[in-house]
């Protein structure tokens, strides 16, 4: 075991780990909403739209990373998910192909950008796709901090809202609640949960710390709020584990830390479908 | 049963109402009827008569074009929270974590009002809701582990602890078994006991002549309402149904049948 926590002695360890972590809390409590709204497909869209903003954030400061970079992400994915909004508006198309539409068109976006420095392109779109969690700074952690506290308070104080409009929108109609600001309330703390994470496991594998740690909480919660809790422990279990075990096995954080919860989350699918069949018959 | 000194103001007040857009065959248009306090009406009408549209439009779920719906005189713009409505069980996405007791809850967003939580008043308001429609031992039960007919019933609860005068049932009777059918009736016995007012969208017309003080016929604007007496006659069957409705004269007595299942 010591041997194991080892790698937690040098300080770009310690800064990961604490970035796992917050990270590990965050998308677990909001990726909830994620998976009980089953809007997997549009988070996965959401994460990509973020890159056009992210490239040119890039490319103006010259591969430094800060402040610009969460904004440019963050207004980037704002456009996306008001674009989706606006095309599926009374219905003019089908949301799966709006997404996939604005998705792609933004994510090619951003790659044509970053493809006009080559330097960017060659290193750092790898860094971007797929996460550089090692080489997370001091003020990366506060921006993190900062997107964890926005969210995680608005979730706390939104959580009947949010709950009603996930559940049964005609409620929220009729108890006269602004269901379509509280969407899109919503809408903008899944962007920067993305923001905040986008460091840790990168674009292109945003969307398994959204819905694995979530889904696996679904298969034991019976109440959200319990959902959310298990799920953001699992976020961090498996964030840990991953991070550390991609120390020891020499591979990359990102993937290493999305294999570690796909295994619990394979370990609680099993469990408990074996108990399902075990377990006597009700009366 | 009840008595008046004056002429109360109805429960629930229709006013020329239209809603839907003008395309769709499921709009309504000049929809007017009143129903007393604690009557139980049936809403009938073939598939596509709109019986879906008037009532996500008297619950404000969709807007309507023109007229205006009040409740005990009220105008209906400020109160739609004393409107419960309870929607077809397989719109609803039943693996949403949640308890019985969660669902129930949801009814008093509004009135534990905004950034706040639950206090102990919504736990009471909550286990009465229940109890009031024999749920409560049902109450840290997961929502979706419920029967057709139990969930039925936690969403009247749910709008109970709104605190509605007027509830507002889509097709509870759809696809259920008798003893769920009967589990629903007695709930809303109970329910009529309370004062409370209930409109039931429906296509089982022998449970609407047998079960409730007054039938609204619908196709798209209201065809006939009244006592079952006044709206069961040929005449306004053929208007709603057209050449689904059969109509046999044996004897002395007449017997009609409509045939409302073939769809389209």
């Amino acid at each position: 075991m010591g041997q194991f926590l080892e790698p937690l002695q040098y300080e770009f360890m310690q800064r990961a780990l604490i970035a796992v972590v917050m990270v590990g809390v965050i998308s677990g409590v909001i990726g909830c909403y994620v998976v009980v709204r089953g809007m997997s497909f549009f988070g996965d869209a959401l994460s990509h739209s973020v890159l056009p903003g992210v490239a040119i954030s890039y490319i103006t400061t010259g591969g430094a990373v800060g402040v610009n970079l969460f904004f440019g992400g963050l207004i980037a994915g704002v456009i996306a998910a008001v674009g989706i909004g606006w095309l599926t508006r009374r219905e003019r198309l089908k949301e799966d192909t709006a997404i996939g539409i604005v998705f792609v068109a933004m994510y090619a976006l951003g790659i044509a950008i970053i493809s006009h420095d080559s330097r960017a392109y060659g290193r750092d779109l790898v860094h971007i796709l797929f996460g550089n969690v090692l080489g997370i700074q001091g003020d990366d952690l506060l921006i993190m901090a900062a997107c964890g506290v926005i969210v995680l308070l608005g979730t706390l104080l939104l959580y009947k809202e949010f709950q009603i409009i996930s559940f049964d929108t005609n409620l929220a109609r009729t108890l006269r609640l602004p269901a379509e600001a509280l969407r899109l309330t919503l809408l903008a703390f899944i962007a920067v949960t993305i923001i905040a994470s986008l460091r840790v496991v990168g674009i292109a594998l945003m969307l398994a710390m959204l819905i694995v740690p979530a889904a696996s909480a679904q298969m034991i919660a019976k109440r959200l709020h319990h959902m959310m809790r298990i799920s953001a422990a699992l976020g961090v279990i498996g964030g840990v584990i991953g991070l550390l075990l991609s120390y020891h096995l020499d591979i990359a954080a990102g993937p290493s830390i999305v294999l570690a919860m796909t295994v619990i989350f394979a370990a609680i699918f099993s469990t408990r479908r074996a108990y399902l069949r075990l377990r006597p018959a009700p009366r | 049963m009840q008595t008046h000194a004056a002429a109360p103001a109805p429960a629930l007040y229709v006013e020329d109402v239209s809603a839907g857009y003008p395309d769709d065959r499921r709009a309504i248009s000049g929809i007017q009827f009143e129903v007393q306090r604690g009557e139980r009406v049936a809403v009938l009408g073939p598939n596509g008569a709109g019986k879906s549209t008037l009532f996500k439009a008297i619950a404000g779920v969709i807007p309507f074009t023109s007229g205006q719906v009040s409740l005990m005189g009220r105008d209906c713009r400020s109160s739609h929270d004393l409107i419960g409505y309870v929607p077809q069980v397989n719109l609803v996405d039943w693996s949403f974590p949640a308890t019985v007791g969660d669902v129930v809850m949801m009814g008093r967003a509004r009135r534990i009002g905004w950034l706040r939580w639950p206090g102990r008043d919504d736990r009471d308001a909550v286990r009465h809701a229940l109890d009031q429609v024999g749920m409560l031992k049902h109450i840290d039960r997961r929502i979706g582990a419920l029967s057709g007919g139990q969930k039925q019933r936690v969403f009247i609860a749910r709008a109970l602890a709104q605190a509605a005068d007027v509830l507002l049932l889509d097709e509870p009777f759809n696809g259920v078994d008798v003893t769920t059918i009967e589990e629903i009736l007695a709930t809303l016995d109970r329910l009529r006991e309370d004062g409370v007012t209930v409109l039931v969208a429906t296509h089982d017309i022998e449970l609407a002549l047998s079960e409730f003080d007054k039938l609204l016929l619908l196709k798209r604007t209201v065809i006939a309402y009244g006592t079952p007496v006044e709206v069961y006659t040929p005449e306004h069957l053929k208007a709603a149904y057209g050449s689904r409705v059969s109509i046999m004269h044996a004897d002395d007595h007449m017997l009609i049948t409509v045939d409302d299942h073939g769809c389209c």
